[in-house]
């Protein structure tokens, strides 16, 4: 329409610095993480790879970044069959019992995550499980399956049941069918829902501040204790690693929806 | 099927109920182990210490420290929900109202900060706000202030950087909404003399409420519960209600008050999440993301 009224104009304008104001933490990350000096300044002075260096270098922050990887794995082996499964029976079954079984699996997403961590604490606190790694694990595999349930529960919603009744009738049985006919058309969404599972378990800070501790501290709870103290370069490094990670594994996932249509 | 059995259909379906409970049974233990049970947990610990007690609530309600924190928590919620309306409502129109590829790209733009950590960005924003920082650095560059100006390490620099996290969670909704509303609605009020502005505020923005609705109870929500960017760039004057809660255990061992805290906040996430329901559909909030 009129392209060029005033109220056209504001709107470029506006939405552009809303735009910037969005990316721009995102970006300067990197320059600082690439800088020589100690202090943040911008521009950076020159060039130089000591941050990384030093967070290679460094083994309490490998033994953290070994973790934060080992957690994340895991939670995708447990937390994609438990979805997709969970998926599956909210989607196919008639009982009414589903659909507050399908609330209960979104509760994560509902509660609030200092809440959650809290609880988790005085469980594990009871029960033996704060500072290990199985409850690190089973934390992350709760907060990523609503992740899995809802990007299953999407897939499935273009899929047609009758075709797995049709295999199911040729003979196959329940379990082949799903395997032969129904998983490979919801492949792409059940590997979304295992990258966003991974990537919750990557991110995830608040509950790993309360349970983890000795040598099973995840990177943000080190990012997190360092970042109390003092503004630290190193920080940048690893912090321009963990997006770049993120970001390859969203555009795998979108690549691969992409791919199925 | 076997003609012995009297009936085939029904026993067949109760097998076909019990594989479906069996499915779901995995992933449903461990939301009910790991987040009904602690937080069952929490609301028995806060009224229950050696026998019945009332006496947690009693200091919620009651004690300045919790009164101010809940105020606190309140008002920067709200402004921060205010604030990334203001901001997202252009943005989302403007993503509806261009070509597709322009939207994509906005929309990639919007939710390019959703997959870097919480954690990253509040880093980024200490890196940009403090007193040496990237942007008082720039300022005085351009020589528009001699003294950094405190931009972090208080409730400013906390909102700044909430509103960044959250804003993706109020354009994508808005965005959601807006493509619902038909082109030639607009079309028609212009047709019928009607000025752009005025089929905005008569016709579109009316027609956009559900998405202002969902944008905004979920930036709200979220923000009522937020821990890491009050705990790192509020400088320790900000003290919002996770942070009671957390303090509460971490520093001086009051379970029972951080179980109560924590209480009251889920109570107060739940009855806004009951009201909306009335308006509209709950999906509509939680399927973002």
């Amino acid at each position: 329409m009129m392209r060029a009224s005033p109220a056209r104009i504001a709107l470029y304008v506006i939405s552009a610095l809303v735009l910037i104001y969005l990316i721009l933490p995102v970006l300067i990350i990197a320059p600082i993480s690439f800088s020589s000096a100690r202090f943040l300044t911008f521009p950076p002075p020159s060039f130089s790879l000591r941050w990384y260096q030093q967070y290679f270098s460094n083994p309490a922050w490998m033994q953290a970044t070994r973790v934060t990887l080992t957690v994340a794995l895991l939670t995708v082996v447990i937390a994609t069959p438990f979805g997709v499964a969970a998926a599956y029976a909210i989607s196919q079954s008639k009982l009414r019992i589903m659909r507050l079984i399908h609330m209960a699996l979104l509760l994560p997403l509902v509660v609030p995550i200092i809440i959650t961590a809290v609880g988790i604490f005085f469980v594990y606190a009871k029960i033996g499980l704060v500072a290990t790694m199985p409850g690190l694990v089973l934390a992350n595999v709760m907060l990523g399956l609503p992740y899995v349930v809802i990007s299953v529960l999407a897939g499935l919603q273009s899929f047609d049941p009758a075709q797995e009744m049709v295999a199911r009738s040729l003979g196959m049985n329940r379990l082949r069918s799903f395997f032969a006919v129904t998983l490979p058309q919801i492949k792409s969404s059940v590997v979304a829902g295992g990258i966003f599972a991974f990537i919750s378990a990557m991110d995830e800070t608040i509950v790993a501040l309360f349970i983890s501790g000795g040598q099973y501290q995840p990177l943000t709870k080190r990012m997190f204790t360092a970042l109390r103290d003092e503004i630290d370069p190193t920080i940048a490094a690893i912090s321009t690693l963990m997006t770049a990670a993120s970001f390859m594994l969203v555009l795998l996932a979108s690549a691969r929806q992409k791919r199925s249509g | 099927m076997t003609t012995s059995v009297p009936d085939p259909s029904q026993k067949h379906q109760r097998r076909e109920h019990g594989l479906m409970l069996a499915l779901v049974s995995p992933a449903l233990l461990v939301i009910l182990a790991l987040i009904v049970l602690p937080v069952g947990w929490l609301a028995w610990q806060s009224i229950y210490h050696d026998g019945f007690t009332l006496e947690n609530y009693r200091r919620v309600f009651t004690e300045d420290v919790y009164w101010r924190s809940f105020a606190l928590t309140f008002e920067i919620s709200l402004a921060v929900t205010v604030i990334a309306l203001l901001l997202g409502y252009p943005v989302a129109y403007l993503a509806n109202s261009v070509p597709k590829g322009w939207s994509i790209l906005i929309l990639s733009l919007v939710v390019l900060p959703f997959w870097t950590s919480v954690l990253v960005r509040a880093y980024a924003w200490l890196a940009l706000l403090q007193r040496s920082g990237v942007i008082n650095q720039f300022l005085r560059y351009l020589d528009v202030i001699s003294e950094p100006l405190a931009l972090v390490h208080n409730t400013f620099g906390t909102v700044v950087a909430t509103v960044h996290i959250l804003l993706p969670f109020m354009v994508l909704p808005l965005y959601a909404a807006m493509q619902k509303i038909p082109n030639d609605l607009m079309q028609a009020g212009a047709s019928l003399g009607a000025s752009p502005s005025l089929t905005f505020f008569r016709v579109f923005l009316p027609l956009s409420l559900p998405g202002v609705l969902a944008g905004c109870t979920m930036v709200f929500v979220l923000c009522l519960g937020f821990y890491i960017t009050p705990e790192l760039l509020g400088g320790g004057r900000t003290v919002m209600v996770s942070m009671l809660v957390s303090r509460n255990v971490e520093l001086y061992n009051q379970f029972g008050a951080a179980s109560a805290v924590a209480v009251v906040l889920l109570l107060g996430v739940l009855v806004i999440f009951f009201i909306v329901s009335r308006f509209i559909s709950l999906d509509r909030v939680l399927g973002q993301k």
